[in-house]
């Protein structure tokens, strides 16, 4: 691919990427970050956690107001429209996971008290490892334009989900077992939503890159894994 | 936007139907009126076109023959004791010495047998008073021909060279003669009888044309009545007595008839010579010899013959002796044709043969030098200084609407202007180039202060601009860049100008360039005529051989101003910047 | 990970650096005989920045930048009032010549008007009549330099003596910027320079200007709002003779203050 004639148009094209991916790589943390923060019943980490979002908050609304700019100076068009817009929709869907990992934090220092138990963890943390591996393939497939790459993480999307579906009957039961569990089940609970919308943002991402690089949506019928919507505890028991 | 009325689909029906027959009426009747445009401009371009070819047709006819001149090659011996008895060959002595006389004794020698004053001066006419000066040039460039005889070419008349360009009569011979006929002498007055009735075709010709002049005289005398006017009754009465003689000779068809130059002559040609029929009968001739007969002796049927020189004499500027001779020179192959040289290296003369263009042509590249140097700096700067400097007011207004009227005013004002500044006022020379160029400087001016700021205003002001932008002051801008691309308009401009110079005749009649001047001029304050002006002089002689001169000299002209408007276009197509 | 950020800001803010004032309008006024052009314009352009005059036709950008290196003293019924300086000094004072102003601010004109010489007479031209150089040597030098700044050297390095004409309307375009370089101007005025070129010969002129900027300062004049909003740090928006709005250019085409602006860029009037 030629290089634009307009060298600053082309240094702030790359600028935009360098700096989603700076951003995609402090959302990867901060859902790291959170786990850690959760599994660790660590307040002060999750303070940390909640703290750092909003470095992310800034860096998209600076990407917002930067794609803004570009489209009013540049007047982009073809494959540079395309980045712009799949720019300004990244960094939303990033925000977005920054929130969701925010709220694991919060709920990490809700529980730091409470003591629970080790296999509820492993689960999470299996799906945590899951999305985080999901979203740093995605943001890769992203700056390599790679569509091919983007078509597996929104593919995988699906292991996610039965993860959750999983977990989500695991924690009816420890609730139903004992009530004094329903708090904590209920944060984790919450939390394991919180990952599995992650990774529903990760799909949302895979298909941005799909159509940036490429042109045009992915076709397929998306694999959905996620039943938990109705599933009921006198079914599941 | 608060426009509601329009569909919102943007669709709405075509209001012309372009398939209906009024339409398609009206298309049919567009393209006849294309095409009966475009045969108007057809017709327009093919009648401008005819004009002037008929024009061109017309000048080429009559002056080409102009361009060639007849010659008489001769052995002249080149008397020593003639040229130069002294022996010492002075340059001045031999310039001066009788070489036309040289040239008439050896023409004597050619012919021989002419007795007569008349009749020698008859045979002198036939070369030109100018015939000797080739023998003059021959001898003074090369000394050492004094004493040889030389073959050289003679120049003819101006009567005898149109003569052989086919501008006298037509000769005609009678098939075959039936009888002997019998000289009774060879020369001077002599009769020429015949065995058998020869000359009765001659004398029935003869009779016929009585005929027809009594026929002519008898018609004009009927005119003359109708017009029932008392002073013509006299004249009536002359023109019918004439008649009624012609009748009577016509009705008595063997009787004699006497010819006279108001009829076609009658020779015979018998034993190598040629008598001039002066009375005619049927079996004989009385007449005088033009040419010596060889002998008295008879000569035998088809040995000699009658021939006609149609035109009558009268009508003619070559006499019949003189046809006698030229056919007689032609006939041994002395006469030969070559390019009129003279014509182009000779100043005027009134010789038509010996007269040339040459002076003319001088006196015009004079005079447009003189022009050239006058106008085009006045005209250039003029044009700069209007058209780039000038503030926009009323007086430069008025000063450019007065150029404009300047260059329609008639060309004569000018020569009077002329008349009264250059030669009364400043008392320049009369009749010089240098007057004449700056008359016609005036002349032109106008139109080269108006080429030259069309010139300059078709520079796009973008050239100018630049060269401010860069830093230039305006003066720069102009002569580094505007004038440089200006130029090629403006000297296509000047050169039309010029042409237009070249032509012009009035102004230069009033400040005396009329005159007539035989030596070509050496500087702009000598006495010169220009081209246009020599024209004028020429058209205005009697003799026919300067009216084909006149037809040569505006071929000379036009040929200029072809090649001077063909410089014109090929200067603007080499120097033509496109941008 | 925070200074890699903030670099990017910066490539893209870069608009609002701060840059010393080079040219300074006060109250100017244009008369072209009885009608008034240009009513109480008062405008700061910033030193090496590259300033764009919008606004639609006849609203008198085209007039203001002629004020700026005299060029409409050319024009006989043009009058001009108010004070325009140049690092301070004023351009109509009575110590300037307009001659020599004109080789201090540069002009590039809205078609390409290379004179129809040699591309190196073009250039060497103005070097030559301010006698910049002392031999042919230094002249070469000075072609050479120009037409390198233009980026037009590598495309006629081999056919210096061709005509300036010969060459495309863009390489064009470069060749009468290169000739306003060589004279070394420290402004450059461009008055619609790409309105007759193809987009990618306005793409490398926009590139050339963004490179110029370094060394000098740019005022264009441009119909195209975009192209203003491509090439320029500051935006000036003129509307019937008056400077309606002048800002950052970001700020203009994503926020302008006055509607007519905002009406004009998003193509409501104009």
């Amino acid at each position: 691919m030629h290089t634009h004639i307009v060298k600053s148009y082309e240094a702030e094209l790359t600028v935009l990427d360098r700096k989603l991916g700076q951003m995609g790589g402090m959302a990867e943390q901060l859902l790291g970050e959170a786990f850690a923060a959760l599994e660790q019943r660590n307040p002060e980490r999750a303070k940390a956690v909640v703290a750092q979002d909003k470095v992310i908050d800034q860096l998209q609304r600076e990407l917002e107001e930067q794609v803004i700019v570009m489209i009013a100076r540049r007047q982009p068009l073809a494959n540079d429209l395309r980045q712009l817009m799949a720019v300004l929709k990244v960094a939303s869907d990033l925000e977005r996971i920054g929130d969701l990992a925010k709220n694991i934090g919060k709920r990490a220092e809700a529980i730091s008290g409470e003591n629970h138990p080790k296999q509820l963890m492993t689960g999470l943390r299996h799906m945590v490892d899951l999305t985080a591996r999901s979203l740093k393939d995605v943001l890769d497939a992203f700056s390599q334009r790679d569509a091919d790459k983007a078509l597996k993480v929104w593919r995988g999307d699906e292991q996610i989900d039965a993860l959750y579906n999983s977990l989500f009957r695991e924690l009816l039961t420890y609730m139903m077992e004992d009530p004094r569990n329903i708090g904590l089940c209920t944060h984790l609970l919450f939390g394991a939503k919180n990952i599995e919308r992650i990774g529903d943002h990760t799909t949302n991402i895979a298909e941005t890159v799909h159509f940036l690089a490429l042109g045009y949506p992915i076709t397929d019928e998306r694999p959905k894994g996620d039943n938990t919507s109705s599933t009921m505890v006198h079914k599941s028991s | 936007m608060t426009d509601n009325s329009i569909d919102p689909t943007g669709v709405l029906p075509r209001r012309i139907d372009v398939r209906s027959p009024a339409s398609s009426a009206r298309l049919r009747a567009r393209y006849r009126a294309d095409t009966r445009f475009r045969w108007y401009g057809v017709a327009a371009l093919a009648i401008a076109t005819s004009f002037l070819a008929v024009l061109i047709a017309d000048i080429f006819a009559k002056g080409l023959p102009a361009f060639w001149q007849h010659s008489l090659r001769l052995d002249v011996p080149l008397s020593a004791g003639i040229i130069d008895p002294e022996g010492k060959r002075d340059r001045t002595m031999l310039l001066g010495a009788d070489y036309m006389g040289m040239a008439k004794s050896a023409l004597a020698g050619a012919v021989p047998g002419i007795e007569g004053r008349a009749a020698k001066k008859q045979l002198n006419e036939i070369l030109s008073t100018g015939a000797g000066d080739e023998l003059r040039n021959a001898v003074v460039s090369n000394p050492a021909l004094i004493g040889q005889t030389v073959s050289t070419k003679l120049l003819l008349s101006d009567t005898a060279d149109l003569y052989l360009k086919g501008e006298g009569t037509r000769i005609s011979q009678t098939a075959g003669t039936r009888g002997i006929a019998t000289p009774s002498g060879t020369s001077g007055e002599i009769t020429v009888l015949t065995s058998a009735n020869d000359f009765s075709e001659a004398l029935q010709a003869v009779k016929k044309d009585l005929q027809s002049k009594a026929t002519a005289l008898v018609a004009e005398a009927d005119r003359l009545e109708r017009l029932k006017s008392s002073e013509a009754a006299e004249r009536i009465g002359v023109l019918r007595a004439e008649a009624k003689e012609l009748q009577v000779r016509v009705d008595n068809p063997n009787s004699d008839e006497s010819l006279d130059p108001n009829i076609p002559s009658r020779l015979v040609a018998i034993n190598g010579g040629l008598v001039k029929v002066t009375k005619l009968s049927n079996s004989g001739i009385t007449g005088g010899v033009i040419l010596p007969l060889a002998s008295a002796s008879d000569a035998q049927p088809g040995t000699w013959q009658v021939q006609t020189y149609e035109t009558p004499e009268s009508n003619r500027n070559v006499k019949d002796a003189v046809v006698a001779y030229l056919e007689r020179f032609r006939i041994q192959g002395q006469i030969e044709k070559g390019f009129n040289w003279l014509f182009f290296t000779a100043g005027d003369s009134r010789e038509p043969e010996l007269a040339g263009v040459r002076g003319a042509i001088v006196g015009s590249v004079l005079t447009l030098l003189v022009t050239l140097g006058a106008c085009l700096p006045i005209g250039v700067l003029a044009a700069i200084y209007l058209e780039k400097f000038a503030p926009k007011n009323r007086l430069t207004d008025f000063i450019e609407i007065n150029i404009n009227n300047l260059a329609a005013v008639p060309s004569i004002v000018f020569g009077l202007l002329g008349l009264a500044i250059f030669l009364n006022f400043f008392g320049l020379p009369r009749s010089a180039p240098l007057v004449g160029g700056l008359v016609l400087a005036l002349l032109v001016l106008p139109t080269i202060i108006i080429t030259a700021r069309a010139a300059l205003k078709s520079v796009p002001p973008s050239i100018e601009e630049a060269a401010l932008g860069v830093g230039a002051s305006k003066q720069q801008a102009i002569f580094h860049h505007v004038l440089p691309l200006a130029m090629p308009g403006i000297m296509t401009g000047s050169i039309i100008g010029m042409a237009h110079a070249l032509g012009e005749t009035a102004p230069l009649l009033m400040i005396g360039m009329v005159a007539f001047i035989v030596d070509v001029p050496q500087s702009i304050t000598e006495s010169a005529t220009a081209l246009p002006v020599q024209i004028y002089l020429w058209s205005d002689l009697p003799e026919p051989a300067f009216q084909a001169k006149t037809a040569a000299a505006i071929i000379v002209l036009l040929a200029v101003l072809f090649i001077m408007n063909g410089t014109a276009i090929w200067l603007r197509k080499k120097f033509e910047k496109r941008w | 990970m925070d200074m890699s950020i903030s670099s990017g800001l910066r490539a893209i803010k870069e608009a609002s650096v701060w840059a010393p004032t080079k040219i300074s309008a006060r109250g100017v006024n244009v008369h072209y005989g009885t009608k008034q052009a240009l009513m109480d314009v008062n405008v700061d352009i910033p030193d090496r920045s590259v300033m764009a005059f919008i606004g639609p036709s006849g609203c008198g950008k085209s007039t203001f930048l002629r004020c700026l290196n005299r060029m409409n003293d050319t024009i006989e019924s043009c009058r001009v009032s108010g004070s325009i300086t140049i690092d301070g000094q004023d351009i109509y004072g009575p110590d300037i010549d307009p001659v020599e102003l004109r080789s201090r601010v540069g002009m590039v004109f809205q078609k390409p008007n290379p004179f129809p010489k040699s591309i190196f007479e073009n250039v060497a031209y103005g070097p030559r009549i301010h006698a910049l150089a002392a031999n042919k040597t230094e002249l070469e030098g000075i072609v050479e330099e120009s037409l390198k700044k233009a980026g037009l050297w590598g495309e006629v390095k081999d056919r210096l003596n061709e005509s300036g004409t010969s060459l495309s309307g863009g390489q064009q375009q470069r060749l009468c910027i290169a000739r306003s370089i060589a004279i070394d101007p420290e402004i450059i005025l461009m008055d619609e320079p790409c309105s007759a070129l193809d987009p990618i010969a306005t793409a490398r002129i926009e590139e050339l200007m963004d490179e110029l900027r370094r060394n000098y300062t740019i005022v264009i004049v441009t119909h195209s709002m975009q192209q203003a909003a491509r090439v320029s740090q500051r935006t000036a928006f003129f509307h019937l003779g008056s400077l309606v709005e002048e800002g950052e250019t970001t700020a203009i085409f994503t926020n302008p203050k006055d509607q007519r602006t905002q009406d004009y860029i998003t193509g409501r009037f104009g």
